[in-house]
């Protein structure tokens, strides 16, 4: 069962992103790179532009699902994600901050670690709130996460206004890889290495995921994978926003849609929870790209409109079960 | 004897109407240096549409909270608010801007009136017909709902005009500086409107707070009675988004300002008391962050971001009892 999803996700990234590599303002056709010689103006738009723009988008789709797969052990709830928790507003913050603080920039990988620590900073301020909580019910948790990372929103809104950031704030908000070309996206391969990391150590998040008693009874150290997790997740995050922007909804509508079609188990699932976030963020970019061709339209507009569906229809098949 | 006065509701609703007549005056007088021909101008229809605009928020959060019997829904947050600009877009998508630009503005303000009161009915049918039960969930609903709502108006309005200026203004931020104080009139009017369809319903409000059952045995009407006044909110809602764009949590805060300091459940005093919590909020905070800070800092963000604290607050204590 498992086996059969796997090869049908792999395919649907494979055609997505054949048909990444053929869309775009001028025309092209795939076939042309097999006969023309390598240095004319075709070649040169796959490689310098269509081949990253692909590849960008394949690992932050797959990094953000399984980032949102892993936020969703930590706090043991299937309904958060990395954009609807606080982690990437908070991510925005700190790109807010570093053009504050440091107008004359910083080498990437300065601004990298700093967006990051912020990043872990908006995981942390979450999993500090929920713990302070009675969780009564299981909406409290996507309830509270939505108004912490709608008041950092906000305050990062007051701060933006102030420097007259405004416009770069929300630039940052509406993430999409139009601008990525060869040499701006080489910060997401330190993603898809952190995608792997997660991978391995997927059985034991599912552990975490069963709670602090469980996870110290049978053995595993709970503090210390709990770090590890949080560091993971805001490093994907981190990256993720310093080369694209906010880039909501796919962490949680993957994990959730893999759930409908195998179950729980994260070891034997996370691989297709990364393959069908690659697949939404090909096919989101795509749609971004044909629907008012040759002008675009940000991933993350109509991500957020797609995981909005798909977040009120399982609230709504779920409703009896939650009241 | 003073102190027993003091609890009354009609003297603290005095005291409130006391503030916001004084910050009103303080509107139009601090810093004047030109004639008071412009400043009457200028400030006067700036000063109209802030009353207008703390009347249709404050009346139709109250009155939202009543038929819902919750004080932490409003119809801001379940997105009625971006509902009335998406409403704005898709006229713009389906009849194009240049034909509707042909046509009063008015004519089209009560057009789209007219459609967000349908879709505002739908909605609430759709959502308070008894299928969702925890408040939570109707909450998590009308936020992802906004959420919704707020994306597809600006995919339609990149659609419209993909130029870089098209999308700035597309879901517009709301703002009490920058006022739209074209449509006063017709802003003017619809808030008539909405107050004498309410008239019809006024006996009614207290008995609705009480709960569903307690209303159908006391012999109201209820169902009748609860989308009329939806529909009412639906108008105000439409009047105060034309004039100053979709708010958040404004309205939260000001409903809640009113049942704390009037310490009241009768509408006849928490209306009042929330439209004028409404007034000091808007008119004196602006006279105080334009005129005694000089600050540049935006009212509405400021607003915004109060109101979201106290939103949290509101739900951490919902969640601990």
């Amino acid at each position: 069962m498992g086996a059969l999803w796997l090869f049908l996700l792999l395919g649907l990234v494979v055609v997505l992103g054949l048909c990444s590599l053929n869309v775009g303002a001028s025309r092209m056709n795939l076939l042309h790179v097999l006969t023309a010689d390598p240095d004319d103006r075709i070649s040169k738009i796959l490689f310098v532009s269509r081949l990253p723009r692909t590849i960008a988008l394949i690992l932050a789709g797959a990094a953000l699902a399984v980032a949102g797969a892993m936020l969703q052990m930590m706090a043991r709830n299937r309904l958060v994600d990395t954009s609807t928790t606080g982690p990437m507003a908070a991510a925005a913050l700190g790109m807010l901050v570093l053009a504050i603080a440091l107008p004359q920039g910083l080498p990437l990988w300065g601004r990298f670690l700093i967006v990051s620590a912020f990043a872990a900073g908006g995981i942390l301020l979450f999993l500090g709130v929920l713990q302070r909580m009675p969780l009564r019910s299981a909406l409290i948790v996507p309830l509270v996460g939505l108004v912490m990372a709608g008041v950092i929103h906000a305050g990062s809104g007051l701060l933006a206004h102030h420097f007259d950031l405004s416009q770069s704030l929300r630039a940052w908000n509406s993430g999409d890889f139009s601008a990525v070309l060869r040499g701006r996206y080489e910060l997401l391969w330190i993603a898809a290495g952190l995608t792997g990391a997660a991978m391995l150590l997927a059985d034991r998040f599912t552990v975490i995921g069963m709670g602090r008693d469980f996870a110290t009874n049978i053995g595993v150290n709970y503090s210390l994978l709990m770090g590890a997790g949080v560091v993971l997740v805001a490093m994907i995050v981190g990256s993720v926003v310093v080369t694209a922007g906010v880039i909501p909804f796919i962490g949680l509508v993957a994990p959730n849609l893999v759930r409908l079609l195998v179950g729980d188990n994260l070891r034997r699932s996370i691989p297709l929870v990364a393959l069908l976030g690659a697949a939404l963020l090909l096919a989101a970019d795509l749609l971004g790209r044909l629907l008012i061709h040759p002008y675009e339209v940000p991933s993350s507009n109509l991500l957020s409109i797609g995981g909005c569906v798909v977040f009120l229809a399982v609230l709504l098949q779920g409703r009896a079960k939650w009241s | 004897m003073v102190l027993t006065s003091w609890r009354s509701p009609a003297l603290r609703v005095l005291l409130l109407g006391v503030l916001a007549l004084l910050c009103m005056v303080g509107f139009m007088t601090v810093n004047v240096q030109t004639d008071w021909d412009f400043i009457l101008q200028y400030r006067g229809s700036r000063l109209l549409a802030l009353l207008l605009t703390a009347c249709a928020i404050g009346i139709s959060t109250v009155l939202f909270q009543t038929i819902t019997h919750s004080r932490l829904l409003t119809p801001a947050l379940m997105g009625f608010d971006v509902l009335y600009v998406l409403v704005q877009t898709l006229a713009l998508l389906v009849w194009g801007g240049s034909q509707l630009a042909e046509w009063a503005p008015s004519l089209r303000f009560a057009m789209q009136v007219l459609v967000m009161v349908a879709l505002a009915l739908l909605l609430f049918r759709l959502l308070f017909s008894g299928s969702v039960r925890s408040l939570h969930l109707m909450i998590l609903l009308g936020m992802l709902a906004g959420m919704l709502f707020r994306e597809l108006s600006e995919l339609g309005a990149r659609v419209l005009d993909p130029s870089e200026f098209g999308i700035s203004t597309g879901v517009p931020q709301a703002s009490f500086r920058r006022i739209n104080t074209q449509l006063l009139g017709a802003a003017a009017v619809a808030l008539t409107l909405g107050g004498l369809l309410l008239l019809r319903w006024w006996r009614c409000l207290d008995v609705l707070s009480l709960g569903r059952d307690i209303t159908i045995n006391l012999g109201v009407a209820h169902g009748r009675v609860v989308l009329g006044i939806m529909a009412v909110v639906a108008i105000l809602v439409s009047v105060a988004t034309v004039l100053v764009g979709p708010t958040l949590f404004f309205g939260l805060l000001i409903a809640n300002l009113a049942y704390w300091f009037t310490g009241s459940q009768r509408h006849c005093w928490t209306l009042p008391a929330s439209v004028l919590a409404g007034i000091i909020c808007l008119v004196g905070g602006q006279v105080l962050l334009e005129h005694v800070l000089a600050s540049p800092l935006p009212l509405a963000l400021v607003i915004e971001l109060a109101g979201g604290l106290l939103f949290i607050a509101l739900l951490m204590r919902g969640v601990r009892q």
